[in-house]
């Protein structure tokens, strides 16, 4: 929380210009979801009842992948809600930027997922975390919908994704947001151990699960943080929400 | 797929998110306390390495890899966001219309 001084005298939302970058890569990959929905033969208000309620992109393709490749739609439930997993372990961050208030934690449950938890994971200040997260919730609820119901009216047009390098704009955001978390020593630890982990589990297990199994770096980190404490090191509870 | 199954899709997603942020939330918390800071330094970065390295379960490295490595220097060299994403994508797309 050091820069509780500071932030009054830059930008007072540091974090609109991340949210309007993460809105347009997000919006663009909704075209995408609508392209490929449509083609597996979604239509349209059932496109638009996925993005805006489920509103967890993996999920969502996930659960379409199932039915293109000729699955029933039981057979898509267990690989989409394996996906979304990883938001139940996003809540215990979240919970931290807002008030206590039940009603308001079950608001904002719709939108925790991976670009609201990073952006308000990476802010400095509570303040700020705050209105990071509600900020990039209401862009990207937006853009994910209206990129949903673009790419299932227009269809095709732009070539797929990957010819414009889209599939690494989502790493190169998180790599960005990550920056600020390993600036002390448990936190370079427990990245380090999750990249181990993703690693060694990606061959051996089904989508969603590596991420689940990251969680195994943070209690990693914390013993090897106690053997390796120098004075320098801050308390791990001292740098970000 | 069917309406119902559609629901059953909704409702298992948002319960997922929910139960984070309420009871199991709580829980975990009252547990751990300060340790969940070092939830995002973990989860996301097994969330780059899947974004980086998975292809239908297997590990590959391709032009991603490059881009999320053009990232990494970009964010060290404290770039703004920006320039972060469009290098990689710019990377990515780059290595792949010549490979």
């Amino acid at each position: 929380m050091g820069s509780i001084e500071q932030r009054n005298q830059g930008d007072p939302r540091p974090y609109r210009r991340a949210c309007l970058i993460m809105g347009v890569a997000v919006g663009v990959t909704g075209v995408t979801f609508g392209v490929f929905a449509d083609a597996a033969s979604f239509d349209l208000p059932r496109i638009v009842a996925m993005s805006a309620l489920m509103f967890t992109g993996a999920s969502q393709f996930a659960a379409v992948g199932v039915i293109s490749d000729g699955g029933t739609g039981a057979a898509a439930i267990g690989p989409a809600l394996l996906l979304a997993a990883r938001n139940t372990l996003y809540g215990p961050v979240v919970r931290r930027v807002l008030p206590d208030s039940t009603m308001v934690r079950l608001g904002a449950a719709q939108f925790v997922v991976d670009e609201t938890t990073a952006m308000a994971a990476a802010q400095a200040d509570r303040q700020d975390a705050t209105g990071a997260f509600w900020l990039t919730a209401a862009t990207l609820w937006l853009s994910w919908n209206l990129g949903s119901v673009a790419g299932a009216t227009l269809g095709a047009v732009l070539g797929t994704a990957e010819t414009w390098g889209l599939d690494a704009a989502f790493p190169a955001i998180f790599v960005a947001l990550l920056a600020t978390h390993l600036r002390t020593t448990t936190g370079r630890i427990a990245a380090a151990a999750a990249a181990a982990i993703a690693l060694g589990a990606v061959p051996v297990s089904a989508p969603g699960v590596p991420i689940l199994l990251s969680v195994l770096a943070v209690p990693i980190a914390l013993h090897a943080g106690t053997h390796r404490r120098r004075s320098t090191d801050r308390d791990p509870g001292s740098e970000t929400f | 797929m069917s309406w119902i199954l559609l629901i059953v899709l909704v409702a298992g997603c948002y319960a997922l998110k929910a139960l984070g942020v309420t009871t199991l939330g709580s829980v975990i918390e009252t547990k751990l306390g300060p340790v969940v800071v070092l939830l995002p330094p973990a989860l996301f970065t097994a969330l780059i390495v899947v974004q980086t390295f998975d292809e239908g379960g297997a590990l590959v490295v391709d032009a991603r890899l490059a881009g999320v490595a053009a990232a990494a220097l970009t964010t060290w060299r404290k770039a703004p966001l920006i320039v972060v994403v469009l290098v990689a994508m710019g990377v990515t797309a780059g290595l792949r219309a010549l490979l």
